[in-house]
């Protein structure tokens, strides 16, 4: 049974927050981003996720106003925002390094965007102070960044970019600096505080866990290029590329030949959607499963050996070997694990690459 | 976790100098204040506090204290205005000739003092390059005599030779801000000028403090740009301890006058120091 997945970049609905169309940009000779196109709606939280050097942090920084792209336009509100400085721009960042001014104090850090912007004196203390609060910084507001622990700093970060009530919300790597609990942690207060307050956030990210674990979406960026743009669902389940797979979770890719409807790799077959010619499928190691006495009438069954084993816990990773000399990744839960000769069932392989 | 050995060979030779030729000298300068000179011109070791008597009775020293002060504060200033634009041009729009144009500031320190006060005479003097410019523009008809031989020529001179010891401790504390601070700062909705004002000039003012000190003190205590350049209202401080120790042969008085200065500069670094940590934020 096979799934045919294209670009599956389920459309925001209505007027879109923010727009990015066509952009391109390069520093010097060195092309980083090109032809990127991507929308974010009103309320949305979304992933950009790649690899270091794919370019994502320049493509927040387009949005910020640090760069200015070499081409295409970044549209926010029905206004043009790319011709505006970082300045004008109803947009907040908070950094990978959080970027706290050291000679000021936590509550001046967090009033710093409302007094440059001549907000009443009377005005800011409680808005401050609110928002201190909604991090829950509230009791160190008179310390100094540098007397912070690094959750904390991330916190008064937090509050002094969502203190402008900004549109939009950019976070640039902001829990790559954490310890792996406090992570966790950090990934569950980002997002009810996101759903509190019902600001956009664009989210950059290489961890592909945060980036399903957070988002509403996730646009998974390659090389300057997006890869594929859609829920974290979509995205895991049905892969627009085999790269979207690999990147995804763990997966086995199958190069295999489609003829007649029919995808084979080694002894097994699928059901196939492809026009016939080479193909590549993804098998996720959760698709395959030990076959029952009786399995279905059409799925696919093999015999393999057990050549690895890696222990995860409540499950396990299985290296397997089939006769014809294939292997395959199989993750099976933790009392199946001991037979080293077994009959498997493989589920669905989805389609992520014809003709390669 | 180093051997007695070897702590003694890197402790005991800078404790052995700093002593010899700094402590036990101030000791006997110090010593010498409370000394007098008799009539023969010969030292009288008893203790006498008549120096500093004279020191403060005499409206000479005051004044000549009080110069100093000026010329050393005006120099300070002058070379804050054009050290800080430089560093800050260097270190935050130059990119192509940031390394050039910071080898340019450095160059002169490699050139003797001496010359680059003597070079004054030639620019400043009656038939100098800037008189006889001036009256080939026709801007003046005379040669202007007071460039030379005044107080200005002596703060001209000393902010020549002063003022890369002001840009460079604030090149550097510009080059120690992140640069995402600067990001940060526009992001918040803060313009380039708010930016310098609320973010750059306050992390900056170590390196401004220190940078001021330097032009301060080391001018305060000049002795050379005063002689060439100063003429008889430009003397400083310096050039009388000169006069009281040589030509009137009094050191006692002169110890006076030096224990004096020095006791005001460690005052004013002790003060600048702390300003200094106050600003620190590494």
């Amino acid at each position: 049974m096979t799934e045919n997945a294209a670009l599956s970049s389920s459309p925001p609905k209505a007027q879109p927050l923010l727009s990015i169309r066509s952009v391109a940009k390069s520093f010097g000779s060195r092309q980083v981003l090109s032809g990127i196109s991507l929308e974010v709606a009103a309320s949305e939280f979304l992933t950009i996720l790649g690899e270091s050097g794919s370019g994502k942090t320049t493509l927040l920084r387009l949005v910020a106003g640090f760069e200015s792209p070499d081409a295409g336009e970044i549209w926010m509100d029905g206004e043009r925002l790319d011709l505006l400085p970082p300045y004008r721009r109803r947009v907040n960042t908070v950094f990978q390094q959080y970027a706290l001014f050291p000679h000021l104090s936590v509550f001046e850090n967090v009033a710093y965007g409302l007094r440059v912007r001549r907000m009443k004196k009377g005005d800011v203390t409680p808005r401050v102070e609110e928002a201190l609060a909604m991090v829950k910084m509230e009791s160190f507001a008179g310390a100094a960044p540098a007397k912070l622990s690094g959750g904390q700093q991330q916190r008064v970060a937090l509050a002094r970019a969502l203190v402008n009530r900004p549109r939009l919300l950019l976070l640039d790597e902001p829990l790559s600096a954490l310890d792996a609990n406090l992570r966790k942690q950090m990934q569950g207060e980002l997002q009810s505080l996101q759903r509190e307050v019902g600001i956009s956030f664009v989210f950059v990210t290489h961890d592909q866990q945060e980036a399903m674990a957070l988002s509403d979406r996730v646009a998974l960026l390659r090389a300057g290029r997006l890869e594929q743009v859609a829920t974290p669902r979509d995205i895991y389940q049905r892969p627009a590329t085999a790269y979207v797979a690999s990147f995804i979770g763990q997966t086995n890719l199958l190069r295999c030949t489609v003829t007649r409807g029919e995808a084979h790799w080694g002894a097994l077959h699928w059901r196939c959607g492809a026009s016939d010619g080479p193909a590549t499928l993804s098998l996720r190691p959760e698709c395959i499963r030990p076959a029952p006495a009786s399995p279905p009438r059409d799925s696919v069954v093999f015999q393999a050996r057990v050549t690895g084993r890696e222990f995860q816990g409540a499950s396990e990773y299985l290296k397997l070997t089939l006769a014809s000399g294939e292997t395959l990744t199989v993750r099976v839960l933790g009392e199946h694990a001991t037979a080293s000769q077994w009959g498997f069932v493989a589920g669905d392989a989805v389609l992520v690459a014809e003709h390669e | 976790m180093y051997n007695r050995a070897y702590r003694l060979a890197i402790t005991v030779p800078p404790l052995l100098w700093v002593t010899l030729f700094l402590l036990v000298p101030y000791a006997i300068l110090f010593a010498y204040s409370f000394w007098s000179v008799s009539e023969a011109q010969n030292i009288v070791r008893n203790w006498t506090s008549a120096n500093y008597r004279e020191l403060v009775s005499n409206p000479l020293y005051l004044q000549v204290l009080f110069r100093s002060m000026k010329i050393a504060g005006a120099v300070t200033v002058l070379a804050l205005l054009l050290g800080y634009p430089l560093a800050y041009f260097l270190s935050f729009h130059a990119t192509k000739w940031k390394s050039a144009g910071y080898q340019l500031v450095i160059i002169p320190l490699w050139v003797s003092y001496l010359v680059r006060a003597y070079a004054w005479k030639t620019i400043l003097g009656s038939t100098g390059v800037l008189n006889t410019l001036l009256i080939y523009l026709h801007v003046v008809s005379e040669p202007i005599n007071w460039l030379l031989y005044s107080p200005v020529a002596v703060v001209l001179t000393l902010t020549h030779i002063y003022t890369p010891f002001v840009f460079l401790p604030i090149y550097a504390s510009l080059e120690h801000i992140p640069r995402s601070l600067l990001e940060a700062s526009h992001d918040l909705g803060a313009t380039p000028a708010k930016t310098f004002w609320k973010v750059v000039l306050p992390l900056s003012l170590p390196g401004v403090i220190a940078g001021a000190t330097f032009a301060f003190v080391l001018s305060l205590g000049d002795f050379l740009a005063p002689l060439l350049v100063g003429g008889p209202n430009g003397i400083m401080i310096s050039n009388i301890v000169y006069s009281v120790f040589g030509a009137a042969y009094n050191w006692p008085l002169g110890a006076a006058v030096s224990f004096c200065m020095l006791l005001f500069v460690l005052v004013l670094l002790q003060l600048t120091e702390r300003l200094e940590k106050r600003w620190s934020f590494a």
